[in-house]
């Protein structure tokens, strides 16, 4: 037990140190120069919040009237969202094998990844942008855009986790004999399916949210509609889908939880 | 001589209550129906070191954590320097209970502090928010600090985090802070449970010596009958939420462990 | 022992009926909306066909665009995803806190906090984007304010989530000691919490850089306006070098992520 006593000269309360405090003044400085670089003053935020009263009053009270139009839109969503994620998470599951390096050789475990990044760097509305110049506009370019989006998320994550299995399991199966997929299915899937399902349902609520917002781009969905109410200024009308849609993703959210515990 | 707290008491009190804590018919239900504590009155003053032992469940964490109102006693009084703290809320509940220290078995410290940030942490009921984020401590209470971690031998390790220290280290840290508030009674809720036999002496000492000097009595919770035979100077048994016995360890006898405990065949005779 | 069953089932039999119910439930819903879509069989046949098409429109990239045009705007989408992220930790941490069950005992208050982060959830960041370009005209501000709401409920659930696993033994000790609720929090949850919060903010700000670049899109300033330009007139080369910055600049920012990550946690 030491006992040795504080030096008297060292009876100081430690602040912060050096580094942090270097990188507080940092963030500061930054955000003050971008600010004036966008030219963002003090006026213009005003000015904003007066305007943003103004906003928030034209769209009380909400305007559903067009409820069958709004529908029928919040439907081509979900079935976007729906057949998007089907197809992204049945593709997902290969390709996210192909790419866990310490499954597959470099030589397919490379193009598989680089397949995933690319599919992950770009936002789904500039993929949709892409398709709709492609195949045109409606609801196909909507569902090809969010396939890419999930092979992305999905691929990834599913990647990811396999490459933190144990092998040993892997191993043990493999001694057994057993051909290589059934190597698969009995020495990997076990460890990575509950976090397969917890990325495929993370994907779906995604894909949900992201399917109502590709029609701004006339891929389909109720973002086109919400876009035409934005430009025509009927801003009743904007609030009554921007609820119907929070309504419906907290439904997902709901569901999608249900659909872990089921499978967890 | 004893230096001044910043708020400018004189660490040992005044008048004839100082420290004095008289519990009343203290019953407690977590649920309707079962007493945990079953109308528990016990009067603790002066110095020195009161042992509270029992089996598991019998209600001993609960007394202690009652009096410091970690836990809500059902009925009761809890009277604390003159002063019923059983019903206290908000500010005077913080004020009650900076006066009164206490222990626990997992150190509880902040890990991710260093130990002197750990110890002034006994402070923040004397200082106010915006400061203690700042780290702006009085002086006086910085001086006391690194005093106090002297006192309990861990002068070397002021500026180290504290999940660098081991289990015994960690828990004299757990007492100099609790002794930072400047208390008028030290509590320790199974103070040696998670420490080997050698270290749980070493903490019993010391905390004997240290509230010893400061002149205030402390109350423990402890389960090894020995170590309370040894360093208290009051034995209280529990057993089914009640005191079954009070007294000097020198009057502890076997019959009265049976009552406390239980069965026979643990008994070493 | 005799008449003694000893199989051994995967799942009991509630537990089977509801994965069936479910598994019932996914392909009628994917069935149902295949058959409900609008989507003209041509088209889709004529898909991979249009996107060689479309791609080979776009090569080779125009180089000399890069300096021209596409460089300002990289650094403005890069400021407004920065800036997006800053101004969200204001507004993101107080709705956190409020979230945490453990923290706030008011359930009312749970529940608000939590509607405002689902809220900010389920409204697009484009769609918030449309909103403030409404309200502070077009523009870096409005793309901001767009990141910075959208982000509200990403970084204040992560936060909420990391503060109710905070180990509840030094927040004992703090209360026992007297402190005030301001006090418990600073000194007993956040240096809990801090590492968890930097963590969850580099991630958020990765995300918010990819979706600063579709802000212009909009009119919300940054590269999304560059991009949408190009488009609008057809000149595919100019397109593609967009693209392309966009795909570097991301990746940069994730490198960099990756890298501060493993340097702080």
């Amino acid at each position: 037990m030491s006992r040795a006593a504080t030096d008297p000269t060292n009876r100081r309360l430690p602040g912060m140190s050096w580094p942090a405090r270097i990188g507080w003044l940092a963030l500061l400085a930054y955000s003050i120069y971008a600010a004036s670089l966008l030219d963002i003053t003090w006026a213009r935020l005003l000015i904003g919040l007066e305007q943003g009263a103004n906003f928030l009053a034209r769209m009380f009270p909400p305007d559903f009237s067009r409820w069958k139009l709004l529908l029928h839109d919040l439907s081509e969503s979900l079935e976007i969202a729906i057949i998007a994620s089907a197809v992204g998470i049945i593709l997902s599951m290969p390709i996210g094998l192909l790419a866990a390096r310490n499954l597959m050789p470099d030589w397919v475990s490379w193009p598989a990844r680089m397949l995933i990044a690319v599919c992950r760097s770009f936002h789904p509305v500039i993929v949709a942008i892409l398709f709709v110049k492609a195949v045109g506009f409606g609801a196909l370019a909507g569902v090809l855009a969010l396939i890419v989006a999930s092979v992305g998320f999905i691929g990834k994550l599913f990647a990811e986790a396999i490459e933190e299995i144990s092998l040993k399991q892997v191993e043990a199966v493999r001694a057994t004999g057993a051909p290589f997929l059934n190597v698969i299915i009995f020495g990997v899937m076990p460890q990575v399916l509950a976090r397969f399902i917890g990325f495929s349902a993370y994907q779906l609520d995604s894909n949900l949210r992201n399917s109502t917002m590709v029609g701004i781009v006339g891929a389909g969905g109720i973002g086109g509609t919400l876009f035409a109410a934005f430009q025509r200024f009927d801003y009743d009308f904007v609030l009554a889908i921007l609820l119907a849609i929070i309504a419906l993703i907290m439904v997902s959210e709901a569901f999608s939880a249900r659909l872990r515990a089921t499978f967890q | 001589m004893k230096p001044e707290l910043s708020d400018g008491r004189d660490a040992r009190g005044s008048g004839p209550d100082a420290r004095s804590l008289v519990i009343r018919e203290l019953t407690k239900e977590y649920v309707r129906g079962t007493r945990v504590l079953d109308g528990v009155s016990l009067t603790v003053e002066g110095r020195g070191l009161t042992a509270i032992i029992g089996p598991s469940g019998t209600g001993k964490s609960t007394l202690i954590r009652c009096i410091n109102r970690l836990v809500e006693p059902t009925r009761g009084e809890i009277l604390f320097m003159g002063q019923d703290i059983a019903h206290l809320r908000g500010r005077a509940l913080r004020t009650a209970r900076r006066r009164i220290g206490m222990v626990f078995q997992e150190y509880n410290l902040v890990e991710r502090l260093s130990v002197i940030e750990n110890l002034l942490c006994g402070r923040l009921g004397y200082v106010n928010p915006f400061a203690a984020w700042l780290r702006r401590f009085p002086a006086a209470d910085i001086a006391r600090a690194f005093d106090l971690l002297d006192a309990v031998g861990l002068g070397a390790f002021a500026k180290q985090r504290a999940d660098a220290l081991s289990g015994g280290q960690r828990q004299r840290v757990g007492i100099a802070r609790a002794l930072m508030q400047g208390p008028d009674l030290l509590l320790a809720d199974e103070p040696t449970s998670s420490l080997d036999p050698r270290t749980s002496v070493e903490i019993m000492e010391l905390m004997v010596d240290l509230a010893g000097k400061a002149g205030i009595p402390v109350i423990v919770n402890i389960h090894q009958v020995e170590l309370a035979r040894r360093f208290a100077a009051r034995v209280v048994g529990m057993s089914g939420g009640k005191i079954v016995f009070d007294g000097p360890p020198g009057d502890l006898t076997d019959d009265h462990l049976k009552r406390i405990y239980g069965g026979e065949g643990w008994l070493a005779t | 022992m005799v008449g003694d069953q000893r199989t051994w089932e995967r799942f009991t039999p509630r537990e089977r009926m509801a994965r069936f119910a479910v598994y019932l439930f996914v392909v009628a819903a994917v069935v149902v909306s295949i058959r409900t879509i609008e989507v003209i069989p041509e088209f889709f046949y004529d898909a991979p066909e249009q996107m060689a098409d479309l791609l080979r429109r776009m090569w080779p990239p125009d180089a000399k665009f890069y300096p021209d045009t596409v460089h300002g705007a990289l650094m403005e989408t890069l400021h407004i995803a920065t800036l997006g992220t800053v101004v969200t930790v204001f507004l993101a941490l107080p709705v956190g806190v409020l979230a945490a069950t453990n923290i706030t005992r008011s359930a009312i208050l749970n529940q608000f906090a939590k509607f405002i982060l689902v809220s900010s959830r389920s409204v697009n960041t484009l769609v918030w984007a449309l909103l403030f370009v409404a309200i502070f005209g077009p523009g870096a501000l409005a793309g901001i304010a767009a990141i910075a709401f959208r982000s509200i409920g990403f970084v204040g659930k992560l936060f909420a989530e990391a503060l109710e696993e905070a180990a509840p033994g030094p927040i004992e000790a703090l209360t026992a000691a007297g402190a005030p609720p301001a006090s418990v929090f600073t000194k007993g949850y956040w240096p809990q919490v801090q590492p968890a919060f930097w963590s969850i903010m580099l991630f958020r700000w990765d995300i918010n850089v990819r979706e600063s670049a579709v802000l212009g899109l909009v009119g919300a300033g940054g590269i999304g306006m560059v991009l949408d330009d190009a488009m609008n007139l057809f000149r595919w080369h100019q397109v593609a070098t967009v693209l392309l910055a966009i795909f570097a600049v991301v990746v940069l920012a994730e490198i960099v992520v990756n890298h501060i990550r493993k340097r702080i946690i």
